[in-house]
Parts: C-alpha cells; structure tokens; sequence
C-alpha cells in the first residue's frame, strides 16, 4: 500500500478510447492492500478491459461481499455504482439490482472466503438462476484478512506460512460454476495479464452469468514454498488450454491461423472470441468433457486456466423469468403497482 | 537489449535531464530541494562549486537546464529552475566563511586575459590550489560582457560585484584599465601558462545602403549597450529600429525603451519561433510594449541631409530544403518602409584576436578562429589555452563557466607535467533515500501546482529608471512551492532484478504506464512493445537482466515521475529509490588510478 494518491499528472500522448476517456478515468481510490497484492493486478486488468471496453463507467454496477477481494472495487472503476454487502451477500444483492435495472453492466467480486466458504450458497443460487453478470473470484487460499488461516480453496497438502499441512479437500469454483449452468466459465493468473485482461473483456460481453477464478497470490500469507497458490507455484503449474483474443464488432479481424488452430466464437452482441488453442483437444463448447478435463488435471497438479466453457447462445434470468425489455426501475409506480382494482381482475381471472 | 549499464555515472547521470543539460553539470534536483527546505546557504554553495556565478546567472542565464525539465514532459512548464538559484543567491546569509581558502603558494604563476566568467572561473579554481593568478582586464571592473553588456535592470552591478569580489579575494591580483595588446610580450613576462578569455567582442555590421551616409545614427547593439552600461549613453531618440533577434537585440530593445524610446521596434530576417532569442527574453520585450516583426531584411537604410529617416525591408519567407536548411525567399510583395530616427544593429556578434600576433606558433583556422583541443581547450602553443566565447565561438555564461573549469584542469595537469588528456572523472554516489516502509527522505508526493510567475515591479517606474531591477525574485514561499514542482530526477529508480516476483505492483501503480515486464527484443521493436510506447528516443530505456520468467522488466525513463509508488508498492524490495549525486572534477582532483 502506498499513503499518497497517484499523481494527476499525465502522459500527454496517453491513449484515449473512443469516449475520450484515458486509462487513469477508469481507476478508483489508491489501494490499501499489501504490497504486491495479486488483488490489484486484478484491478488492473478490470481498468484496462473497461478501457478496451468503451465501457460508460457510471453504466457499471460493481458489488462485493467481505475480504481483501471485496475491497478491491474501490480501487477501480471510481465513477460507477458500488456496494459492500454482508459477508458472501454479494450474489443475492447482485441479482436483485439486476432484476431492478437490467441497463447495468453488474460486475461482482468476490474471494475465495466470501465465495466458497459463508457465501457459497448464494455463489450456487446466483450460477443456477442465470444472472447476467461478471462475477470475478480473487482466488488466494487463505484468508488474508484475518492472519493467513486456509480457506475452503487451499489444496490438501500445502503448507501454510508457518508449515501446517491443510487436510481438507478444496472446493473448486470452477467446478461448481459449470456443474451450476454458469455460460462462460474460465480460470485465470493474476501475474498473467495478458490472459486475465481479453477473459474479463468476453465476460463483460458475454449474456448470463460469467464466472472468471483469478488465482490470485497472497504475498503476505501464501507466497511460500509449500503453497500451491504462490506466483512461483502458479507459473510452474499453468496448464493454459487456450488463449484468448477479445474483438469487438468494429474491430477488423486480420488473424492469420492454420484451419484448426483457432476457434471463432460470436457472442449475441456480435463481439468475437478468437480462441487459439493450445491443447489440441480441448472444446471449450462442451461442458461434460470440460469438467473431466479439470478433474484430470487437478489429479496431476496442474491448474488448468483459459477459457474453459462457453455458451453464447446461452440466455440469463430476465429471459427465464420473461421480464419486460424496459428496466423495472424506470417503469414508475402506477405501473408497477397498479393497485387492488388490478389485483382483484387478476385474481378473479385465475378463480 | 544488453541489460542496462548502471554502474558508472553516465546512465543515472542522464536521468537528471536537467544537470545533464547544463554545460556546468549543476546538481539541480539537490540545490533545489535544498532551497524548498530553507537551507539557502548550502543551495548556493552546491551552485558556486558548480557554476561560480549563481546570483547572476539565476537572473541571466540561457538556462538550458530548462527546455530539458522533465516536468516540461508531463506539464505545461517545466521547473523555475533559473529563478530558484536566484532564491539561493538572494536569501542566503553571509557565505565569506564557507568559501575555500587557498592553499600555500605553489609558486607558480598565471595570466588571466579579460576578466569574464571564464577568466573568473579558472582563476577561482587554480587560486585555491595556490596558484598565483593575475587577471588583465581593460575596464575598470571584473566581470567582462556581464558587466558590459547586460543591462542594469536585468543584472545590478552590485550582484556583479559580489560574485566577482568572492573569486577576486581568493588572493587573485588584477590589472585592470590594462589593455593586453601583444601576445608574445606577455609570453615575453614568463608566465607558466596564459588563459585567454577575452570574449567575443566584436558585433556584427550590416553593410547596406545608406550605412555610411547615415552613421551617426546606427550603432552596434554590443557597443552601445556597454555605452549604456557605463553611463556614456544616456538617452535615444524617440523612434528606434532594433535589427536582430538574438538575447543582445531584446536588450538592446528593452534599454531603448527605458532611455526615452517611445517606439521601439524589433525587426528580424527570421520567424518568429526560429528567432535566437530565448522565449522568455522575446516575451519581456512584448510584456514592454515593444513589437517584434518578422520575416523582414533589412534593404537600405533611407536618409536626408545626413540624418536616418528610416530602413526599407524586403519581405521574405523561409522555405526549408531536404536537409533541412533554410533560405529566405522574397514574397515579391513591395518593400516595406519604417520609419526611424536611430537603429541599433545586433545582428551577431564575433571573435577577434588583434592582439595576438601569428607569428609565435599559435595557429588559427579558417575562420580566424584559434586552433584547440576542444576537451582541453589547450592552443597549439602547448601553455596557451583558451576558454569562453574567445574559445569555440559566441556561446553564453554557463559555458563559459563550464569551460573555465575544464581550462583550469588543463592547466593545473600542465604545470604538474601531467598527461592533459587523463581527465579527473567526476565524484557520484548513489544511496538509498528508504527511510521506512512508505518513508523516503526526499518528497515523493508530486506537487500539482502551476510555474510560479516571478513577481516584477511595475513597468511605468522600470521604464522610467534603467538601473531599476526589473524582476524582485521570488519570495521564500514562492521558492518552496516552486521548488516543490522539481520532480527529483537524482532519486532514480534502481531495479535488482534477482529479488523481483514479477507480480506486476510496480507495473499497476505507475501513474505514467513508465515499466513494462516483456520479451527482449531490439531497442526499435521493444520501444513499440511497453505499456506506452516510448516514443522520445533522446530518452533512455532502462533493461534488467533476465528474470524467472525469462522475461526483462523495460523502464522508459522519458516521463518517469520520480514518485517512487513503485519502490512503495514492491514487495520486495526489488526497486529502490536512491539518490544520484554527482559533481563534476575539478582542477586538482585527481585522475582515476587504473
């Protein structure tokens, strides 16, 4: 952490994205987390996909439970709409802003606590119900907060700071999200930005609920020897099954691939992802062999990371539930509440 | 890329753009944060170590430290850098007793040939070494063009006086209202080498019709100006033509205008950005109500009866070859008539040396310049060496500083039979300023304020009194936030590849997007490979070694804010923020045993 703001001062031929806006608008207050911290890489990556983005920052909802990775939405995105909810809330308050204004780009962020252990019902619920969102897991095994105790994430058999071995069985997101019917599942580094940054840009592209874990080291707690989330530990284990080119619709497309190498994917809105393979087998399209393929590589150590599955024709909750195309928010009480006149010729109606 | 060379002096050393800059190698960032904390004393000492002449030259030098501010790169003006060492000059207390005392006679004897800045210089630096030095100088006074030249308003004698009065009081026997006229019976008196610093002294002429008929009313800028300047010239008439659009043509404009010029006009042959003049100066001079037209040569100068009535000008316009040069070209638009009663010509000025003989083995070339070493700056009579304008042409006060002392290394190895080209390298160090976790003993936190405009008396009572200073300096509070606009280049950003993690903290925090962790590639491809493409080649890219991941981490220096967020925000410790202090040798100092 650092006690002064960012300077103001600028480069002058600093890049601007179509709205005029340059890289330092999208940025929130300095952060207070440690130095180091995987959680502000992170953050980066979500300014600079923005960015690329030309997303409007006060068009994004970020929301956040409790932790180190809940704290992080202050330090991005200064000028959109933020919301700490209670411990592991984070999904119920998400998908209930998302009923009241589906206009909103809704971005929650969440860590391993928040998500798998107090929250990770909510996590569950919000995956099943197909809530349009980019939920972001900062993913560092222990609980940072609170002196470095293992989280619901830590590996069987790494070592904490001090040389417990942890005995417990990890749950992994991943898993759960594609078991759950999350559409665009995919698993990052934080000390890999050129992955991290394209996978945050598809999610926030993509319609129904993303789901991205961010491996994301703690380098006061679990950046051990013995860890199995430290950057070393990470880097030697990546299994990247893909690489990730985001392009949007305006954007020309000169790629020069062999037949085969590369897997064109359009989402609804028309932006694409181009996905070059690296493991010549893997289809990101399936979701039953994409799980095995986890389970087999988290039995032989490796972290497998890319975008693992990809539905783009998958559709979210404002569809299952046949809500109107106008916002809830902006439909004025009369309408929403057209009173026990209303009431009474519906209930007559279903007598 | 090779990873990047920080052991010497050279790489950090161009870092601090503006000590780089100067031709004296003044530690800038360190008088200034000096000045910011009240030690004034101590700012003036660093300057007068470095260019001898600090309240003069924080009033009157061409500052190229200036246009080279890295803040001029990343805000609109750079730091008031000039004007700060004026604070030291004015605020400071009493520095008699800090000043060097020289050493025991070493019994041999020094002549000194005018009495400029770079005489000055190189008597102040072998007089301490126990040197006899004697100074020769036709005017009255030390001090040459400074004092001759530069208008009162601008620089007072009284500053003069101090700063020459410190070298002269090292010990240091002068001759003045002694013009030298021949170089061998000076030779003749047995001195152990001759300094020759006898400036530039001749301005240029503008041999056009009508020069001759009209004499008594065109004069040349340098020569009237020390008229002025002595108290022989005070007053013109009420129209005056300057030509010229050099620094000499805005003092000479400005002192027109003081000595009863109600319609002073300058009028150049070039545009007005191309114009010699330092922005500053041509800014002063329209402040002054004074207009500057360009793109006019002069033609002929109209009289009647012996009297000027006025100069005729051609209009041009410049067009530039393929390489660059260029040539003024007529308009064909007819000729442009202004009206006049006197015109003062400066349009350049040029060195001569009458009095030295070219018989006595002292060679000149082409241009009846002297033929030197131009590191030396010895003649090819091996105890003759020359400095300031007399040496490699008009220049201005710093290099003439600059050059004193590189003389004065001369000529201290000469009299000890030393190799002349065995240059003392400079003294620098380089030591972390980390003072705890988010603590550094320099001020990190990057002021956002505005260039501090000098404060200047009012133009009506100026204009009236042309020994009235126009400027007051700033004041102690003005300094310090002034001062506070210095990003602190000297704390550079020192990277131990072995200790980094790659975690990218230092890549996040950045305000300027400076570090990049990639490839290794050409310095062309790399350059257009980092976060912000570096752009400004005259900038270096500062490359590690490589790290674990096979990656090097690519720091463009251009516009590095110096904040230390990224020393802050390592968690290792892999960057530091460590000061670069450097001074340049001087005579006496001893070359580097190999």
């Amino acid at each position: 952490m650092t006690y002064l703001a960012k300077p103001k001062l600028l480069r002058t031929d600093a890049p601007r994205n179509t709205l005029g806006y340059t890289r330092r608008d999208y940025e929130g207050a300095i952060s207070t987390l440690c130095a180091g911290c995987g959680h502000d890489s992170i953050s980066a990556a979500v300014v600079q996909a923005c960015f690329d983005l030309d997303i409007e920052p006060h068009r994004v909802a970020k929301l956040s439970g409790i932790g180190c990775s809940s704290k992080t939405p202050d330090y991005f995105l200064g000028a959109s709409h933020g919301f700490n909810t209670t411990h592991g809330r984070m999904p119920s308050v998400l998908t209930g802003a998302a009923l009241a204004n589906r206009d909103l780009t809704y971005m929650g962020v969440s860590g391993d606590g928040d998500s798998a252990s107090i929250g990770i019902s909510q996590f569950a619920h919000a995956m099943r119900r197909g809530v349009n969102m980019t939920y972001i897991c900062e993913n560092n095994g222990v609980y940072g907060l609170t002196k470095g105790q293992f989280s619901a994430t830590a590996d069987k058999g790494s070592k904490s700071k001090r040389g417990v071995v942890n005995n417990d069985t990890p749950i992994d997101l991943v898993a759960l999200a594609l078991q759950l019917g999350a559409s665009y599942v995919a698993r990052s580094f934080s000390g890999d930005k050129e992955q991290l940054i394209p996978l945050i840009k598809g999610a926030l592209r993509h319609r129904g609920p993303a789901f991205i874990d961010v491996i994301s080291p703690c380098v006061t707690f679990n950046n051990h020897a013995g860890s199995t989330k430290s950057y070393d530990y990470v880097r030697e284990h990546n299994d990247a099954v893909n690489r990730l080119d985001f392009i949007l619709p305006r954007d020309q497309i000169n790629t020069s691939y062999a037949p085969g190498e590369l897997r064109r994917i359009v989402q609804h809105d028309g932006s694409v992802l181009h996905l070059r393979k690296l493991e010549a087998d893997y289809d990101p399209s399936d979701r039953v062999a994409a799980m095995n393929y986890l389970q087999e590589r988290h039995a032989l150590g490796e972290i497998v990371t890319g975008l693992l599955y990809v539905d783009s024709s998958a559709e979210d909750l404002h569809r299952h539930l046949n809500t109107v195309e106008k916002p809830l928010n902006q439909l004025g009480d009369a309408y929403l509440c057209p009173g026990s006149k209303a009431l009474d010729a519906l209930n007559a109606s279903l007598r | 890329m090779k990873p990047t060379n920080i052991g010497g002096h050279d790489y950090f050393h161009k870092v601090v753009d503006c000590q780089w800059a100067c031709p004296a190698h003044t530690p800038v960032p360190e008088y200034i944060r000096l000045i910011a904390a009240g030690h004034y004393s101590d700012a003036y000492m660093i300057n007068w170590r470095s260019n001898v002449f600090p309240g003069i030259l924080g009033r009157v030098c061409d500052r190229p430290c200036e246009p080279a501010c890295r803040r001029g790169r990343v805000d609109k003006e750079p730091v008031a850098i000039c004007r700060l060492k004026r604070v030291a000059a004015d605020l400071k207390d009493d520095i008699t007793g800090r000043l060097p005392r020289p050493q025991k006679t070493n019994g041999k004897r020094i002549a000194c040939v005018g009495a400029g800045p770079a005489s000055l210089t190189v008597a102040r630096d072998l007089a301490v070494l126990g040197y006899q030095i004697t100074v020769f100088d036709n005017g009255a006074a030390p001090g040459g063009m400074m004092r001759s030249q530069i208008p009162k308003f601008r620089l007072p004698d009284d500053v003069i006086d101090e700063e020459c009065g410190y070298i002269i009081g090292l010990g240091v026997e002068t001759r003045y209202n002694q013009w030298v006229g021949s170089l061998r019976d000076l030779m003749a008196e047995g001195w152990d080498a001759v300094f020759v610093g006898t400036g530039a002294p001749r301005g240029r002429d503008a041999p056009i019709p009508g020069r001759e008929e009209a004499a008594k009313h065109i004069h040349i800028g340098i020569d009237w100006l020390a008229n002025v300047a002595f108290g022989h010239t005070t007053k013109i008439s009420k129209r005056v033509i300057v030509l010229g659009g050099g620094n000499t043509a805005m003092d000479c404009c400005r002192s027109a205008r003081r000595l009863g010029g109600d319609d002073v006009k300058v009028i150049v042959r070039s545009g007005f950005e191309e114009m010699k003049a330092s922005p500053w100066e041509k800014e002063e001079a329209i402040h002054e109500g004074i207009p500057i037209i360009n793109m006019r040569v002069p033609k002929e100068f109209r009289h009647e009866n012996g009297k000027l009535t006025g100069v005729l000008f051609e209009i041009v316009r410049a067009e530039y070859d393929a390489k660059g040069r260029r040539s003024l070209i007529p308009t064909g638009e007819p000729d442009e008539f202004h009206e006049c009663d006197e015109v003062l010509v400066a349009i350049g000025q040029e060195n001569a040396f009458p009095w030295i003989e070219k018989d006595i083995g002292l060679e000149f070339d082409k241009w009846d310049m002297p033929v030197l070493n131009e590191k030396t700056l010895q003649s090819t009579l091996p105890n003759v060496f020359f400095g300031g304008d007399a040496a490699l042409g008009p220049k201005n006060i710093i290099t003439a500083a600059a050059q004193g002392h590189e003389a004065a290394i001369s000529i201290d190895l000469f009299c000890r039979g030393k190799k002349l080209d065995d240059r003392p390298p400079p003294q620098f160090n380089l030591v972390s300023q980390k003072m705890g976790i988010h603590e550094w003993s320099y001020d990190n936190q990057v002021s956002e304020e505005e260039r501090k405009k000098v404060p200047v008396k009012a133009l009506e009572k100026t204009l009236k009194d042309i020994k009235l200073e126009l400027e007051m300096g700033f004041d102690p509070f003005m300094a310090c936030a002034e001062a506070e606009r210095c990003l602190n280049c000297d704390v550079e950003t020192v990277f131990t590849g072995k200790t980094c993690i790659e975690c990218d903290a230092c890549v996040d925090i950045c305000p300027t997007e400076c570090i990049t962790f990639t490839a290794n590639g050409e310095e062309d491809d790399l350059r257009g490979r980092l976060k912000a493409p570096a752009k400004n080649h005259d900038q270096a890219l500062y490359v590690s070694e490589d790290l674990k991941t096979g990656r090097v981490m690519v720091k463009d220096e251009n516009i590095c804010l110096h904040c230390g967020m990224c020393a802050e925000r390592c968690p290792t410790g892999a960057w530091d923020m460590q000061k670069f202090f450097m001074q340049c040798a001087e005579a006496g100092t001893e070359a580097r045993r190999t």
